[in-house]
């Protein structure tokens, strides 16, 4: 067990348990999640029964969307945060000095750091919401073992793909003071353009458009997509295929991103 | 074969200030200059020098996470910037002010992922723990969440964290900073057990009961120069340091009058008189006690700072 998977897998579970130990905060983030989906899925409920049929989902899956997006919030960190707090805390009092001389690749500890805490997120403040759903609002939970496979792929792709967007906001810290001025612009694009609002397919055209090309696509429409058998057989290939591709681009970008942050402590001093 | 060895080592930053609306300026800083020194397997060397002197900038050209400008820097044989993550398994750092315990976690589980950090083989980490445990008496705090340690408690569990991988040097920043007294004696008491059993350790600190406790050889660093590299006694006869005997007189009076004594102050009835710390105190406070009738007296130890501070003065006058 002494390989590097070994210990990345060690610093997910440590982050896991991490999260673990503020049960309060998460109870209560539980209930936020839920009494937000009461609010949406009421707004959503009106709004397709005036207008049938919007954006290709019928009542139900517009409503599903609701507690599935709900489910999906903390966990791919759509609204910023997880490993990002941290990170940035470590920025800006210089521990990252300790993190540096470690003998382990920067972007695989945080990668790993990160993972962990979304499995927590996603089993606690995702499941929630999701039965809450389910009992309250009749919420459709599919029935095939590939819809939930192909859903749980999803949502792998969907934190990694946040995790390369969190980290290019955050390394950023390197240059700037602070990230935080641009990681609350991120916030506000994020939360248009991932479809946490309203589903991409109902922005007007051209601007729908590019809101499915760009990778925050990948964060919540996507996975909702596939939940609500919306997209398919060979466009949900698709669609996991797109995420994938942001997931290694931005991954690649990561990794420059970082070598140049970490020349610029190393070679100019922090 | 020396373990560390320094030799030119030069750093600079570039300080970028605003001069006016618009315009910067960049200024060279330069932190560290000319810095040649070697250590030896096994030694116990202190690094001190005052705020700013280039202490840490030193520390961190030795793991790695700085490049020097210049000059040549190896730590045991390998060249600390180009192959950081090599050396990063023959060092152990502690940083007095920074913590590499996870937080909100038990001792125990960031000692696991030092374990699989540094690949340790399962034996040698029961057996390296199960000495830290001892010596530093963590056993009861090991299931204890760090956020719930003191300071002195968290600052061992570091301490420990950093020995685990049997490093052959120990970089140790301020490691005493801010603990209380029985805190800081179990600190230096374990680290002179690390020191005996082989491990070299390079110590910043502003606490000279630390040297004197720990280490046989003193540098001194200030302007990013070694202007001082010996034993401590040979520090305080260069530093010409003194020691100060604080006397309260009976009566309000004139300075007290001694061969090779300086009256520094005087207060009321009490007199601050100051001799070089080579002296032995004995025959001052005879020769006082013989002349002057006497309440109370006490003898106060230098001060490194003080020591350095005129070590800088002398340098620059002479």
């Amino acid at each position: 067990m002494d390989t590097s998977a070994g210990l990345y897998l060690a610093m997910a579970r440590g982050s896991f348990r991490r999260y673990s130990t503020y049960r309060v905060a998460t109870l209560a983030g539980a209930f936020t999640n839920t009494v937000f989906g009461c609010i949406l899925a009421a707004t959503f409920l009106a709004l397709w029964r005036a207008r049938p049929g919007l954006g290709g989902y019928d009542t139900t899956q517009a409503v599903t969307y609701i507690w599935v997006s709900q489910a999906l919030l903390v966990a791919v960190a759509a609204w910023g945060g997880g490993f990002q707090d941290d990170l940035q805390a470590r920025l800006r009092t210089g521990d990252i000095a300790v993190d540096l001389y470690r003998p382990v690749d920067f972007l695989g500890w945080w990668l790993a750091a990160d993972l962990g805490r979304a499995a927590f997120q996603l089993l606690t403040r995702g499941a929630v919401p999701l039965v809450a759903g389910v009992l309250l609002f009749h919420a459709r939970l599919p029935h095939s073992v590939l819809t939930w496979t192909l859903f749980l792929c999803s949502v792998l792709l969907a934190i990694t793909v946040s995790f390369g967007l969190r980290f290019l906001v955050s390394v950023t810290g390197f240059w700037l003071d602070d990230s935080e001025g641009l990681r609350s612009l991120m916030l506000v694009v994020s939360m248009f353009l991932s479809g946490m609002l309203l589903p991409l397919g109902l922005f007007p055209d051209g601007l729908r458009q590019a809101a499915q090309a760009l990778p925050w696509a990948s964060l919540v429409q996507v996975p909702c997509d596939l939940f609500l058998e919306h997209r398919t057989g060979r466009a949900a290939v698709a669609a996991l295929g797109f995420q994938l591709v942001w997931a290694v681009l931005l991954f690649a970008a990561g990794r420059v991103a970082q070598s140049l942050a970490t020349r610029k402590v190393v070679v100019q001093g922090g | 074969m020396n373990l560390i060895e320094l030799d030119n080592v030069s750093r600079t930053f570039t300080v970028r200030t605003r001069v006016g609306r618009l315009r910067r300026e960049r200024r060279e800083v330069r932190a560290v200059q000319g810095l040649s020194f070697t250590v030896a397997p096994g030694e116990c060397v202190g690094y001190i020098g005052p705020n700013g002197a280039g202490k840490s900038t030193t520390i961190k050209m030795l793991t790695g996470i700085l490049v020097p400008s210049g000059g040549r820097l190896r730590v045991a044989g390998v060249d600390p910037a180009r192959e950081r993550a090599r050396l990063a398994r023959r060092i152990g750092v502690v940083f007095g002010q920074r913590t590499t315990l996870w937080w909100d976690l038990p001792l125990r589980d960031s000692f696991e992922l030092v374990r699989r950090l540094y690949r340790v083989p399962p034996p040698r980490y029961r057996a390296n723990l199960a000495r830290c445990v001892e010596l530093l008496r963590l056993g009861d705090l090991l299931d204890t969440p760090v956020r719930q340690l003191s300071l002195g408690q968290r600052m061992r569990g570091d301490l420990a964290a950093a020995l685990l991988h049997d490093p052959q040097v120990l970089y140790l920043d301020e490691p005493t900073i801010g603990l209380d007294v029985l805190s800081k004696a179990r600190v230096r008491e374990f680290l002179r057990e690390v020191n005996e059993a082989g491990t070299t350790v390079l110590l910043t600190t502003h606490d000279l009961t630390d040297i004197e406790q720990l280490c046989r050889r003193v540098m001194v660093i200030d302007h990013g120069r070694v202007v001082y590299d010996g034993d401590l006694p040979g520090l305080h006869a260069q530093g010409e340091s003194e020691r100060t005997l604080v006397v309260d007189l009976v009566r309000e009076g004139a300075p007290i009058d001694l061969p090779g004594v300086r009256v520094v102050k005087v207060e009321g009835n009490r007199q601050w008189l100051a001799f070089p710390a080579a002296r032995s105190a004995a025959p001052i406070v005879a020769a006082v006690a013989d002349r002057y009738p006497l309440l109370d007296l006490s003898v106060r130890e230098p001060v490194i700072e003080d020591v350095i501070a005129r070590m800088y003065a002398g340098a620059t006058i002479g």
